[in-house]
């Protein structure tokens, strides 16, 4: 586990297959997918509408599980794991941001943002700290009482990232995450994602935006649930945002935390 | 997550829709609230009974010639005299469980006053009659020993007869009221006591000496007794050995032989207030059951909103299992929620009930009884019906697979 960042691997899929079946039909929304992702960067994930992408991203998250396959999560095989056990390996290993930000309606920033660490059995005042400092860093440090409803698209999905980000996972999802928003908002998530990845969080998202995909050092294409291709590019430079400042996003070296801890016996 | 934070979180979903927190609760409060007041009700019925027994007498044993059974009938009491007044002697004077024996002979007549006549039952009896039945005088004075020696012609009123004959009010001390045409003189009125438990009115009735009963309203069976013996025991203990003493002393004097039938039957009242009482406990009983069932249909309707709670917030539990929620943070947050509903409904309920019994209390002028074990065996069972009812939808979100609920619409 002393192997530096650049060449560990965090998510490794070997022959994946996703088969759904609906009555007598049987969709094949994945069909025997390899592919490695090392710790750290940014990845996009790219190809037609139903190609499966989606169906990629929660085997990646451990929101499902593959049909056939093998997929391991920081060295560790997920195949056997309980729902709790995912559950909590989803808590502390993993952060998700979606098309549709997925915020509980009618709840303020800060409790959506304190949510995983409710469950990850954080103290009161502990909770209320870091998700502060998680709405700062993707600056809404001034918005902390505001619902879903008082945010436009753009805070409501950085309230989302301030919620992925807050337990410090080592890898987050974002399925989509601008397909909601305008080209301005979406330049300023896509900023944040950047420089999450920069720090060594590692970050896939999905898009079908070619311009979104331009911010990835690396982009898998998908076509009919295999990958198409795989190539690593010189990114996009996305500009600072103006409202997160530079030392809130100092980086979080993956390589000086402690491997993923196995997730039944992790400390509650 | 502490249990705290999940009843947080459960107590935020339901205030987030308070109308209909609050109409779910409503089959529980209507429940609980039932289940106090008509427990109330029935326990009122029962202290009304006690107090009617009461003021019958307690501890009273009533011996009336003649058997109490013949193929299976009661047998006519009275028709056959068979107690005498050596007996009522005996009863009175050898038995240690017995306090006071009285005669009780009667006869329903006319009362005449100067302006008014009036019908009612003349009692022939002693003043110890007064004493095992527990009635107090309200004017004047009741009959004496030395009345009851000397067969005086004087009478003591119920306070009907009074009303009947003078009018609300009146005082008749001293008074001459008119028997079967002889002169009697009023030296004292009973206090009121209302009505038997069978609907008899205790206060319209007459008593003078018995021995005056017996030489000038209805003499003629010597050695009998024309009517019953009233038997007071010592104690509310000693009534069954009360009654077993007064049978075996009367069989040894009457010469029954063993196996035969006695020819004389005693009533035990307690017996009979505990029969009453076994009637208003059923009573009781039935009532509370009718209102459990309501409790039970208002843990049906907090399934029914689970249910529908349960699917409304699909998307929600997607996204708190997405970010770490484990299925039984799931399960205990809804199961969390339906206990809540149960246990405020069941704790309004109870405020309701309470009032309710406390209104019903004072129009019926019973006294107020709630036990406070009812009070808690009636939260606790309607806490019971929200986990009972809680657990399907909470099982069944927390069963919910995370990416179908994050995709719900
Ligand atoms: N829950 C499901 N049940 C049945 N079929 C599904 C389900 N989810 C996805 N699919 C099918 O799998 C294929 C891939 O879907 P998806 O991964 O969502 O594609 P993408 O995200 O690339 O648009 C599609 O053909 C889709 O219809
Ligand atoms: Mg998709």
């Amino acid at each position: 586990m002393s192997a530096p960042a650049a060449t560990e691997t965090l998510v490794r899929l070997t022959g994946v297959t996703k088969v759904y079946r609906m009555g007598d039909v049987e969709v094949q929304a994945l069909r025997g997918v390899s592919l490695a992702i090392a710790q750290g960067g940014l990845t996009a994930i790219m190809g037609a509408s139903g190609s499966g992408k989606s169906t990629l991203m929660n085997i990646v998250g451990c929101l499902d599980r593959p049909s056939a396959g093998r997929y391991e999560l920081a060295g560790r095989d997920i195949s056997g794991l309980s729902r709790a056990a995912l559950a909590e390996l989803r808590n502390r290993t993993l952060g998700f941001v979606f098309q549709s930000f997925n915020l509980l309606a009618r709840t303020s920033a800060i409790e959506n943002v304190e949510l995983p660490l409710l469950y990850a059995g954080v103290p009161g005042r502990e909770r209320r700290r870091r998700a502060v400092a998680a709405l700062g860093r993707v600056g809404l440090a001034d918005r902390l009482r505001h619902h879903p409803a008082q945010l436009s698209g753009g805070q409501q999905q950085r309230v989302a990232l301030a919620r992925a980000l807050v337990m410090e996972p080592r890898l987050i999802l974002a399925d989509e995450p601008t397909g909601n928003l305008d080209s301005t908002t979406s330049a300023e998530v896509m900023a944040l994602l950047q420089q999450l990845g920069d720090g060594g969080i590692t970050v896939v998202l999905v898009t079908h935006e070619s311009d979104i995909a331009a911010y990835a050092e690396r982009v898998i294409v998908m076509r009919d649930g295999c990958v198409q291709s795989d190539h690593a590019q010189q990114p996009l430079r996305a500009p600072e945002p103006a409202a997160a400042a530079p030392a809130m996003l100092a980086p979080t070296t993956a390589v000086e935390r402690p491997a993923l801890a196995a997730p039944t016996g992790a400390a509650r | 997550m502490s249990l705290f934070q999940v009843f947080r979180v459960a107590l935020r979903a339901l205030v987030r829709n308070k109308l209909r927190s609050f109409l779910t609760t409503l089959g529980i409060i209507i429940g609980v609230g039932a289940v106090i007041a008509m427990v109330a009700i029935g326990e009122g019925a029962k202290a009304r009974v006690q107090e009617a027994f009461a003021s019958v007498g307690s501890n009273m044993l009533i011996v009336l010639p003649g058997a109490t059974t013949q193929g299976g009938a009661m047998g006519g009491f009275g028709s056959l005299p068979t107690v005498t007044w050596e007996d009522l002697e005996a009863i009175q004077s050898e038995l240690p469980s017995v306090r006071w024996a009285a005669p009780s002979l009667r006869s329903a007549g006319q009362l005449q006053s100067d302006e008014q006549n009036w019908s009612t039952q003349i009692n022939g009896t002693t003043p110890e009659y007064f004493e095992l039945r527990g009635w107090k005088i309200a004017r004047g004075s009741g009959l004496s020993s030395s009345d009851v020696e000397a067969g005086t012609k004087v009478v003591v009123l119920g306070q009907t007869v009074v009303e009947k004959l003078y009018g609300n009010n009146a005082d008749p001390l001293g008074q001459l009221v008119r028997i079967k045409s002889m002169l009697f003189q009023v030296i004292g009125v009973l206090e009121k006591k209302g009505q038997s438990p069978v609907g008899q009115d205790f206060d319209d009735a007459v008593f003078i000496p018995v021995s005056t009963y017996r030489s000038k309203i209805q003499g003629g069976l010597g050695n009998y007794i024309a009517g019953v013996v009233f038997v007071g025991a010592a104690s509310a203990a000693d009534v069954t050995r009360a009654q077993s003493e007064v049978t075996a002393l009367l069989r040894e004097r009457h010469r029954i032989q063993p196996g035969a039938d006695d020819d004389f039957s005693i009533r035990n009242l307690t017996e009979m207030a505990g029969a009453m009482q076994q009637g208003t406990n059923t009573l009781t009983a039935l009532l509370a059951s009718i209102a459990a069932v309501s409790l039970l249909v208002g843990g049906i309707g907090i399934m029914n909103i689970m249910l529908v709670s349960v699917t409304e917030r699909t998307r929600e539990i997607g996204v708190r299992m997405a970010v770490g929620a484990r299925p039984g943070h799931i399960l205990a947050q809804f199961l969390v929620e339906a206990l809540t509903l149960a246990l405020l409904g069941g704790l309004i309920g109870v405020g309701l009930g309470l009032l309710t019994a406390a209104r019903l209390a004072s129009a019926f002028g019973w006294p107020m009884l709630v036990r406070p074990e009812i009070i808690a065996l009636a939260v606790g069972f309607s806490a019971l019906v929200g986990v009972g009812f809680g657990l399907y939808p909470a099982h069944k979100a927390s069963r919910l697979d995370p990416i179908t609920a994050l995709r719900y619409e």
